[in-house]
């Protein structure tokens, strides 16, 4: 029997990761979005252990949610991407620091 | 008869209105016809109630004529109190406006503010009425103020004159200074009172009496002490007593109608009323009064002394003013108000023919100034020359004369006083009579006889001034000589100033002299046997010694007591310590608080300051922005770690 712990350890662990992916990531742009992605699925996959070891169904229904929102998001972010392309004829996270104070 | 009273405030009022709005439509001739109209209007009914009063016995009024606001029980109200003292306020007033106006015809004929200069005059009338008019301290207030204020308007007439605008500045702000004791005054009266109503305020004066107030836990100060020096303030500034006497010789900048109207005969000697109608407060507090006695006496004695000194005609009349309310101010400090008013009204003929006699001298000798340049106008000017002794003599005492009755009346009064200081105002008073018949007849010496000085131009247009101005003079020197033989006996020792003036009976000084009193023949006989007319005699004697017989004598003695001179000419110092130490003193403050307080505190600091501030923090802050996106989350978790780690640690906190 798998117990919550093991699942939040599992998750932490995914979120982690994304983490790591994000800092760590200097080149590509879209494993950035990856990342993103990841962090997202850690947090659903949360939302599905404490539904099922409580006993309470919201949880999962949230899910969808959030599922729906990380696929529209998924789907912008990519569209930004290739106008970004175009734009400047590159991806990579170094060369993008117009925020500079 | 409130019809009669509002008439004789409002027409002046009105005619200035309309010569000084309306002016340029009038022309010169409309507008002092109209103006003449109004004074002569409240001239005529002035006369016409003192009569009523004096022959057919017409009650005191005192009555609301409007009610201006309503505050928290506080009226403050338009009334009139006409009683015996108002009443010969208003005529001598009205009387001596008058004139001025007639005499103002000849002298400002050439003058292109003419309109003007009778739309203030009228105004400056009806601002003198409205004051002594009054039945409470606020309408006393604003007449006090309107009379300051055409006083200002008139000392600055020739605008375009330098001199003549720091004239009006400096009287402007010396009386900000006598003000400002004066409503600390009313305001004292209201608190301890809860009225500023002359009648409820005399019948609760016990109230100020009893009443004290704290300065630290251990100092209180008497409440009517208190209330009265401060009103005496607001009398000293308005009526040039030292030290805020500095303003009265400087206003000689105006033209001389307003000098014999406002700086001799009726605006300075408002602060001389007031003390008389306060009389019911005065009397409560001997510490106010010796204050009152001793400024007097100061007043009296060393501003005399100035009027031996200047060669400026107008000024020696100016310094004469000034030593002449000094006496009167004397009067109201030994509790002889009813002497005190008596001198005011004889002083307020004499003086003002005084001065309109040497404004005559001024016109012939084509507005030269300088008694050095004068000499043997008596040639030229008969009725200038007699009609001017009458005044000088008038001035000095002469026995018969009006200011002998009330001068010498007056010396006796503070003969008979025994208040603390009382002995020095007598030494003061009496010196004082030796100084003014010197000053005096130096100036008609100067004037009127010896050696034609002037220049050989001005000596081929000298003539006698046209009737406009000879006719007030002749006017003012028939009260000048005798009103005093015939309103001695009523005024000063009957009951003429019943109820209007009350003393207490151990101050009163007058009722003593009274028993002494048989007729005014009798009183000119008694002066032989006192001190004061011989020390006149010896004034003249010396004027005529010192600077028509032998001026190398006062030469002499320039020199030897050049010191003393000196100290003279410097007017003891009192303009250099104003402006070098009051004025500097201020100035210095102001730079002080402009530069460190608000160009460099508020502005620098405050304002600039916290901008620069920010941008500061700003310059630094922007090295944290590096632009690059991971930076930016790593900054987000780690907040988030920290925030999570303090909820944590706090335990079950939020």
């Amino acid at each position: 029997m798998i117990t919550l712990t093991q699942v939040l350890a599992l998750s932490g662990l995914l979120f982690a990761i994304s983490v790591a992916g994000v800092f760590l990531n200097r080149k590509n742009i879209i494993l950035l979005l990856m990342c993103i992605e990841l962090m997202l699925l850690a947090v659903n996959f949360n939302f599905v252990a404490f539904s099922r070891f409580l006993g309470n169904i919201d949880g999962q229904v949230f899910v969808f949610f959030i599922l729906t929102v990380a696929a529209a998001e998924a789907a912008i972010g990519l569209a930004i991407l290739v106008v970004l392309f175009r734009e400047r004829r590159s991806i990579n996270v170094e060369d993008l620091d117009t925020l500079k104070g | 008869m409130q019809s009669t009273y509002l008439t004789i405030a409002l027409a002046p009022l009105v005619a200035a209105i309309l010569a000084g709005l309306g002016g340029r439509v009038l022309g010169r001739v409309g507008a002092h016809t109209i103006t003449i109209a109004g004074v002569g209007l409240s001239c005529a009914l002035s006369l016409y109630v003192l009569k009523l009063m004096l022959f057919d016995g017409l009650a005191s009024f005192n009555g609301p004529v409007y009610t201006w606001l309503v505050s928290d029980g506080l009226q403050m109200q338009v009334g009139f109190l006409v009683d015996h003292l108002t009443a010969m306020m208003m005529a001598v007033v009205t009387f001596v406006s008058l004139m001025v106006h007639i005499y103002t015809i000849g002298y400002m004929h050439d003058d292109p503010g003419y309109q003007r200069f009778f739309a203030y005059i009228s105004l400056f009338t009806f601002s003198m009425l409205m004051l002594v008019m009054s039945n409470n301290f606020m309408q006393l207030f604003f007449g006090w103020e309107a009379v300051g204020l055409v006083s200002y308007l008139l000392i600055g007439f020739w605008y375009t004159r330098p001199s003549a605008i720091f004239a009006n500045l400096k009287a402007f702000l010396v009386n900000r200074v006598g003000d400002f004791g004066f409503i600390l005054g009313i305001a004292s009266v209201l608190h301890f009172t809860g009225s500023l109503d002359y009648v409820t305020v005399f019948s609760k004066a016990q109230n100020l009496a009893a009443g004290s107030i704290p300065i630290t836990s251990s100092v209180t100060w008497s409440a009517i002490t208190f209330t009265c020096i401060c009103l005496f303030v607001g009398a000293m500034g308005k009526s040039a007593q030292v030290p805020l006497h500095v303003w009265l010789p400087d206003s000689m900048e105006g033209p001389t109608p307003i000098s014999a109207l406002i700086h001799a005969a009726t605006m300075v000697t408002a602060g001389i009323f007031m003390v008389a109608r306060m009389s019911p407060l005065f009397e409560l507090s001997e510490t106010a009064l010796s204050v009152v006695l001793i400024i007097g006496a100061t007043t009296a004695f060393f501003m005399g002394l100035l009027g031996i000194v200047n060669n400026d005609i107008k000024r020696v009349v100016a310094y004469s003013t000034l030593s002449q309310l000094g006496y009167m101010t004397v009067a109201l400090g030994v509790s002889a108000y009813a002497g005190g008013i008596f001198h005011l009204m004889t002083h307020a003929f004499f003086k003002a023919l005084l001065f309109l006699a040497a404004g005559s001298v001024i016109i012939a000798m084509h507005h030269e100034q300088d008694m050095r340049k004068m000499g043997n106008l008596r040639k030229y000017m008969p009725i200038t020359y007699w009609t001017c002794l009458v005044g000088s003599l008038a001035l000095i005492g002469f026995p018969g004369t009006s200011g002998f009755f009330s001068k010498d009346a007056l010396i006796e009064a503070v003969h008979e006083s025994h208040l603390p200081g009382a002995g020095y105002a007598y030494f003061c008073v009496l010196t004082g009579v030796f100084i003014t018949a010197l000053y005096t007849f130096r100036m008609f010496f100067m004037t009127f006889h010896g050696k034609e000085r002037m220049d050989h131009h001005t000596r081929e247009h000298l003539h006698e001034s046209p009737w406009v101005v000879t006719v007030p003079l002749i006017l003012l020197a028939i009260p000048s000589a005798v009103i005093g033989w015939f309103s001695i006996d009523n005024m000063l020792f009957g009951d003429f100033f019943t109820g209007a003036i009350s003393v207490l009976p151990a101050h009163d000084v007058l009722t003593k002299l009274a028993h002494e009193f048989h007729g005014s023949a009798d009183f000119v006989l008694h002066a032989f046997a006192g001190p004061a007319l011989w020390l006149a005699a010896a004034g003249v004697f010396c004027a005529w010694l010192f600077f028509l017989k032998k001026p190398e004598l006062a030469d002499a003695a320039e020199r030897s007591l050049k010191w003393l001179h000196e100290v003279l000419v410097r007017k003891y110092g009192f303009d250099w310590f104003n402006e070098n130490v009051l004025a500097a003193g201020g100035r210095l403050l102001g730079g002080i608080l402009w530069k460190g307080g608000d160009q460099a505190l508020i502005d620098g600091a405050l304002v600039n300051g916290s901008a620069r501030g920010v941008g500061w923090v700003a310059s630094v802050m922007r090295f944290a922005q590096s632009g690059y996106l991971y930076h930016y989350a790593f900054a987000m978790i780690l907040g988030l770690a920290s925030l999570l780690l303090w909820l944590l640690w706090r335990g079950h906190g939020i």
